[in-house]
């Protein structure tokens, strides 16, 4: 079969019915993931546009821009797959007023880990930018910026993939298809507005 | 359920794959600055930043979800004429060729919104298109490997595939991005 394959790339691209019925359908299924994500990172990037002189004031700003939307991301979307896990096993109710401890230590575990990677990644940066002789702006600069960004768009994200999660399986939504397209719109938007945020705050706090 | 609700489970069992996803994601960050300078000048292309750096991290955790879960089913096999992965694989590359040149004609039309666009609309949806097209083959060959080598070693392609390729897939869209518009602007 492998030798086919080989030695046969039009056997290998051949469509038949089999491949086309679940190209087809994943298509459909994919369609409005990835719409809903669009729709988040196009607003982020205005976002990102409207930060030109920011980018510029502060040295080496772009690099940890993609670190800290993916950390937004990753932690995030772990909690709300942990959420939807449990909701599917009937170890947590779907209301914020019957939350208990373990909800609430989920959420302190993500928002600790959220702000324990950003800051990671303001010294990786820093380190990075050093060895390659590129301007920075320096650890306390970035490390204070991550800070700020990671505890805003912490308590922002957590609360929405709450709230959402809840709320979606309340009215018979599979919470599994719903925690993807939230985390990334979510991150990407709040990520990117927290940064703004914590930018100008630093700033005007560092007097620079 | 594998962990505790404790912070100090969840820490334990999330920590260590984070960080080392920073580290990739800062290799993607010196990427994005090698190139800031034209970032700077073209509005539209930094705003498809984030875009292309989410469509493509998406593209490929959709399609690594989709395995995962054939894989779980039982339905995968690793031949390379194998029905659901050529299936998934087409559905991919079609995804990234509808939402690319959407994500360009958008981040024109924000630029020229958010304050004007120096480039043409045909260069910026020519670079999102481009990008859009090689990410969609990168994303399919990474996710192809990690889920065979989750696999081999009898790890949970949900635990571990899911975020590795939704991470080397923003780093590759930063890469091509860079790639494109070197080439293109």
């Amino acid at each position: 079969m492998m030798a086919d394959a080989v030695f046969c790339p039009l056997r290998y691209l051949a469509l038949t019915m089999a491949r086309w019925s679940v190209a087809v359908k994943a298509y459909r299924e994919g369609l409005p993931a990835l719409s809903a994500s669009l729709v988040g990172g196009l607003i982020a990037g205005v976002v990102l546009g409207g930060m030109r002189s920011d980018l510029q004031a502060v040295e080496g700003l772009l690099v940890l821009v993609p670190a800290l939307l993916a950390t937004r991301g990753n932690v995030y979307g772990s909690l709300g797959a942990r959420i939807a896990t449990a909701l599917h096993q009937g170890l947590l109710e779907p209301r914020v007023s019957e939350a208990d401890g373990r909800l609430l230590r989920a959420v302190a575990a993500a928002i600790a880990n959220g702000l324990l990677a950003s800051v990671f990644a303001a010294v990786v940066a820093t380190f990075a930018l050093v060895v390659l002789g590129r301007p920075g702006a320096g650890l306390a600069t970035f490390a204070a910026i991550a800070v700020v960004a990671g505890l805003l768009s912490g308590i922002a994200l957590a609360t929405t993939v709450v709230l959402v999660v809840f709320a979606g399986y309340r009215r018979g939504y599979n919470p599994d298809t719903l925690v993807g397209p939230i985390v990334t719109t979510a991150g990407d938007v709040f990520g990117m507005a927290a940064l703004l945020f914590a930018v100008r705050t630093v700033a005007v706090l560092g007097g620079s | 359920m594998a962990t505790d609700w404790t912070v100090r489970a969840i820490t334990r069992a999330m920590l260590p794959v984070l960080l080392v996803l920073t580290v990739i994601e800062i290799g993607s960050g010196l990427v994005l600055g090698s190139f800031e300078g034209d970032l700077l000048m073209y509005p539209s292309l930094l705003i498809l930043v984030p875009v292309t750096i989410g469509t493509a991290g998406n593209l490929g955790s959709v399609l690594a979800a989709r395995l995962s879960t054939a894989f779980h089913l039982g339905t995968l096999s690793f031949a390379p004429d194998d029905e659901t992965f050529a299936g998934n694989a087409l559905a991919t590359i079609a995804l990234a060729l509808t939402v690319f040149p959407v994500v360009g004609g958008g981040a024109w039309l924000l630029a020229v919104a958010t304050g004007g666009a120096a480039l043409a609309p045909g260069t910026v949806v020519l670079v999102s298109s481009l990008s859009g097209a090689v990410l969609s083959l990168l994303a399919i060959v990474v996710t192809a490997l990690a889920t065979y080598v989750a696999y081999q070693r009898g790890l949970d392609p949900d635990d571990v595939v899911i975020p590795v390729v939704t991470n080397v897939c923003d780093v590759l869209g930063v890469v091509v991005l860079f790639g494109v518009v070197k080439m293109v602007v």
